[in-house]
């Protein structure tokens, strides 16, 4: 099936590695996937906050340049971020008449327009489980992730809230797609609590107290079922559990150790694809030894570091900036 | 909540409450009125133990028109978009729009006692209109310089360890279409100005 992607600031570099690891099992699995093309920003929760009319005009220029790709009508995002602004700018704009002329007031200035309800906006998730199904997936399976502990966790933005006619494709309280996928590919799924609950978003650069709490209690969780890594599908999530995982534990005297990876990149690993070529090894917390259970080999972690071109430094400055 | 009038106003012969003003800078239809003072929402709230009112109280004082202290509240700079609340409300309020709505009127008001969110959310935006793309260091580096300097050194080993696995772009990347991206963000602010 043909697809517009949206890959989304994260994927572009922090998240590189779902990126990667999505590609790398799109043709396995019979996903053709054509970016849309020059897309922007969406605006994540901060645009929101400052400007209605701006926030949903920077999604909708997504939308129209999506629209513009006529194979396909399905729009499909990786971020659960992305996922939500693009079906929310798209079904409220469906409903509400006067936002949706507002929105395409400031459209037309860029030249461009979109018709709520136009396209279909899911998450690479949905498509995955529902498109092409856990039987196609089974069939593929050529290294069952036998042994392996995993804690299926969907956070917040996939299942909730529920928008449109349709509501969501999975249970807003508890959810279980994930759950079959990873059953499917051979794992052993525990029955995460916390599964739907909330990684933090931005709170750890708004307030550490608040965002490093609800970033222990998920990894506590995961610890405590025994877990030997955690299962995300947003890149958001996996940073704030990976990537701030380190402050956490100086920030609270505790020393979890929790890998958390991409479930495109659980799939690669039980299609026998190599780690390497799925982006693993760039977690900051080491999945190894987690992965060793399964026999995968990451290539030791080598240094990637790239010297900063020099008009990197110093900062690049806004144009705009006073 | 009977005692509210929403009627439409009349030619202007009043001015309108801060409910009104609530429900009127939400999209869609956001049920508000139909709230129930239940306290579902706070007791859903994951981060609603570091909120000076939870969701429920929020909405009674909107009601009663304490729009200084509402603005003012860390309340919706504390909401972390989960929508727990918003699934769970038995009369569908979308509360976790409504929390979106009072964080923009606070800044159209100035009112918020702790500029740390607003200001995140400026820098993050800054970039965006000028690049159309997020740019996490650039984000990450001016927000702590200017809020959280020290926290520099707590980042540190975070901050080392994303550059090291190549998680982190030095430069931000600019998108082609910027002049009509723009020409749109300039239309969408005239037309938000005039509502």
């Amino acid at each position: 099936m043909k697809y517009s992607y949206f890959p989304g600031c994260s994927l572009e570099r922090n998240a590189s590695a779902y990126h990667v690891s999505a590609m790398a099992i799109a043709e396995p699995l019979g996903m053709e996937f054509v970016e849309v093309e020059d897309w922007n920003c969406c605006g994540a929760t901060e645009y929101v906050s400052l400007n209605l009319t701006a926030s949903y005009a920077l999604i909708a220029r997504n939308l129209a340049q999506a629209a513009k790709e006529t194979s396909t009508k399905q729009l499909v995002a990786p971020c659960s971020a992305c996922y939500l602004n693009l079906k929310k700018c798209d079904a409220y704009m469906e409903e509400s008449p006067s936002l949706e002329e507002k929105i395409n007031l400031a459209l037309a200035a860029g030249g461009l327009s979109y018709k709520g309800g136009t396209l279909k906006v899911r998450h690479l998730l949905d498509v995955v489980v529902n498109d092409v199904g856990y039987d196609a997936i089974a069939a593929k399976v050529t290294r069952p992730l036998k042994g392996l502990r995993v804690a299926p966790y969907y956070g917040c933005m996939i299942v909730r809230p529920k928008l449109g006619e349709n509501g969501t494709f999975d249970n807003p309280e508890y959810p279980t797609t994930l759950d079959k996928l990873l059953k499917v590919l051979g794992a052993t799924v525990i029955d995460f609590p916390l599964k739907a609950h909330c990684c933090g978003g931005h709170m750890t650069q708004i307030s550490e107290s608040t965002g490093f709490e609800l970033i222990r209690r998920l990894i506590k969780g995961a610890t405590d079922y025994k877990a030997d890594l955690i299962v995300t599908l947003c890149p958001m999530c996996q940073l704030n559990l990976d990537a701030f995982q380190g402050a956490m534990n100086s920030h609270f005297n505790t020393n979890y150790h929790m890998p958390v990876l991409y479930f495109t990149q659980m799939i690669g690993l039980a299609f026998g694809m190599d780690a390497a070529s799925l982006g693993i090894g760039t977690e900051l917390v080491d999945a190894r030894d987690a992965l060793s259970k399964i026999g995968v080999e990451v290539p030791e972690a080598e240094l990637v570091v790239k010297k900063p071109p020099k008009e990197a430094l110093p900062m690049p400055s806004l144009p705009e900036e006073k | 909540m009977s005692s509210v009038s929403v009627s439409p106003t009349q030619e202007g012969s009043r001015q309108k409450t801060f409910l009104e003003e609530v429900i009127e800078n939400t999209p869609g239809d956001c049920h508000l009125l139909n709230c129930i003072q239940c306290g579902t929402c706070g007791g859903s709230c994951p981060s609603g133990q570091d909120m000076d009112h939870t969701p429920r109280a929020i909405f009674a004082m909107i009601s009663a028109g304490l729009k200084k202290e509402v603005l003012k509240s860390n309340t919706p700079w504390y909401c972390v978009s989960c929508y727990y609340c918003t699934v769970r409300c038995p009369q569908s309020v979308h509360i976790t729009d409504i929390m979106y709505t009072l964080k923009r009127l606070a800044v159209k008001e100035r009112v918020y006692d702790d500029s740390k969110a607003p200001d995140f959310s400026k820098t993050f935006i800054d970039w965006v209109e000028n690049y159309g793309r997020a740019f996490e260091l650039g984000l990450m580096s001016m927000h702590m310089i200017k809020h959280n300097p020290f926290g520099v050194f707590k980042m540190a080993g975070m901050g080392m360890g994303m550059i090291s696995k190549g998680r982190m772009a030095f430069t931000p990347t600019r998108i082609k279409g910027m002049d009509s991206l723009k020409a749109i963000l300039n239309k969408a602010k005239e037309l938000e100005a005039m509502a």
